[in-house]
């Protein structure tokens, strides 16, 4: 039991190891050479820690402008983050989670290779936080031991090509081929967000068909859009808020140079993470084809949402700004109808803001984009705090899951649950 | 030869079309080493080929690498003709 533990717990838990474990059975299966083998497994596993501290460098610049909203607004409220309310599961769960995790991609395989749904999940973190939430779930609901890891791995399995599967035909007309799927759990946004959009834009008119005037052309490259999105929008956080308030978290800087500063180390970090996700990418991509072509004939690899920012770079900053705007204005609405106060985090809003925005626009073009972006920021507020009773004694921390599938997966789960107990 | 594959972000087209770069040199028997970046650091990537589309073929042309735009990325066809062609100038 002891080395079946530290399997569990020490390597399968860790996502750029069980990357890493994927990349290298990968190769093996294709019977690559030993050099292409090593290579392959340790820059999959550097990637992931690339990715790792990208994320830290974007948290760092997140966590002062949040401090800032609370602290000049004094709102006081809940802000999804799934690493936290992880970190908080796994002090009590932590067992059951990393069975469930492990147990689950076996799962999925399984579903992949006999049912229809042909997708293989390889965002490893986010297949982490869903075994979190299945344990947390389950578990309040009285289920314990082999019956919760049993049943949380079957439910992990099938979420894992099922979300994949909604997203498929959407997917089709992003990529315009059918070979790569999407494998992120904010999958319900995107496909509301691609919805909506069909019905109020115009797939002709597309965001990437905006004409920016040869000197503005710089625009076109992301990570200037993203530097120069963030600092104005740090900006214009820090004269609202004034020196004062600033203080604290500038501390002997001026208030202005900071927020100027915390715009760009936030573009850095966005830089940091591409770098991660390209050396991943470039490794797991090619070393799938190992295991769709042995164990899952046809199976397409379901990839992490950055995958989809590349087709439409000007949809993905359209995206994330409804998104953030759609977050800000549900927390009015949250209050009113008396619900927990689900804080906008600038992280989850980029991301699956992004996704949206591309979805969005392979529908209904530009308007489609920011229309797509605006009804994932509202339902990224409200499902986390229609998700938060259900999580047992963990829905009295003040955090809560962020992505939209979490929450839908959860509350479902605990409806069934609380039906049979 | 080392061919570079350059797209945006570096690792969405630019990836897909490493993959069919692969697929056509395999099948030429053709011995060159891949590669798929993002636009930034293209031009600090020393290489001999580069594909892209037709968007970046003119802000990477006057390099030490030849340039050819590829439309399709997954046309193992059109991709074939990119590397003849490449090879028949050198």
């Amino acid at each position: 039991m002891g080395f079946f533990e530290f399997l569990m717990n020490e390597i399968l838990s860790l996502p750029e190891v069980l990357v890493g474990l994927i990349v290298l059975t990968g190769l093996v299966l294709q019977r690559a050479k030993f050099a292409k083998v090593f290579s392959g497994t340790a820059k999959s596993i550097i990637g992931f820690v690339i990715l790792g501290a990208g994320a830290t460098v974007i948290i760092g610049s997140l966590d002062s402008l949040g401090g800032i909203i609370q602290d000049r607004f004094s709102i006081q409220g809940v802000i999804p983050n799934n690493e936290a309310i992880v970190a908080l599961a796994q002090q009590t769960l932590g067992t059951e989670t990393a069975l469930i995790m492990g147990f689950g991609f076996i799962a999925n395989i399984l579903f992949a290779r006999f049912t229809p749904f042909k997708y293989i999940f390889l965002t490893g973190h986010h297949a982490f936080f869903m075994a979190a939430l299945l344990s947390a779930v389950l578990g309040s609901s009285g289920m314990t031991g082999v019956t919760l890891v049993v049943t949380g791995s079957v439910i992990l399995g099938a979420v894992m090509v099922i979300m994949p599967a909604i997203a498929q035909p959407f997917m089709r007309k992003v990529t315009g081929g059918d070979e790569i799927a999407l494998g992120h759990f904010g999958t319900i946004g995107y496909v509301s967000a691609g919805l909506v959009s069909k019905y109020v834009g115009d797939e002709k008119k597309s965001a990437e068909d905006i004409k920016i005037p040869e000197q503005w052309s710089f625009l076109r490259d992301s990570l200037i859009a993203t530097a120069l999105t963030m600092v104005v929008m740090f900006l214009i956080l820090v004269l609202v808020a004034g020196p004062d308030v600033v203080a604290p978290y500038a501390g002997d800087q001026n208030y202005i140079m900071f927020g100027l500063m915390q715009g760009i180390t936030f573009a850095a970090g966005f830089s940091i993470i591409m770098a991660g996700v390209r050396m991943i990418l470039a490794e797991i991509v090619p070393a799938f084809r190992g295991i769709a072509e042995k164990l899952v004939p046809g199976a397409k690899p379901a990839l992490d949402v950055p995958i989809i920012f590349p087709y439409a770079p000007t949809a993905v900053i359209i995206g994330f700004l409804c998104s953030f705007i759609g977050g800000v204005i549900s927390m009015f609405f949250l209050g009113i109808f008396s619900l927990a106060l689900i804080i906008p985090g600038l992280v989850p809003h980029f991301f699956t803001g992004a996704g949206a925005g591309v979805f969005g626009n392979a529908m209904g073009g530009k308007v489609g984009a920011a229309v797509g972006g605006f009804t994932n920021g509202v339902i990224i507020s409200f499902i986390p705090a229609l998700l938060l009773p259900v999580l047992g004694g963990l829905g009295f921390e003040n955090t809560t899951f962020g992505d939209s599938d979490f929450g839908v997966i959860g509350i479902l789960i605990g409806l069934l649950a609380n039906l049979f107990s | 030869m080392k061919i570079l594959c350059v797209c945006g972000m570096g690792f969405g087209s630019s990836l897909m079309l490493k993959m069919t770069v692969d697929k056509v040199i395999q099948k030429k028997g053709i011995d060159a080493e891949t590669d798929a970046t993002d636009i930034g650091t293209a031009g600090s990537i020393a290489c001999d080929l580069i594909l892209t589309n037709n968007e970046f073929a003119s802000q990477l042309e006057g390099g030490q690498a030849e340039v050819r735009a590829v439309l399709n990325m997954a046309s193992e066809d059109e991709v074939g003709k990119a590397i003849d062609d490449y090879l028949a100038s050198k």
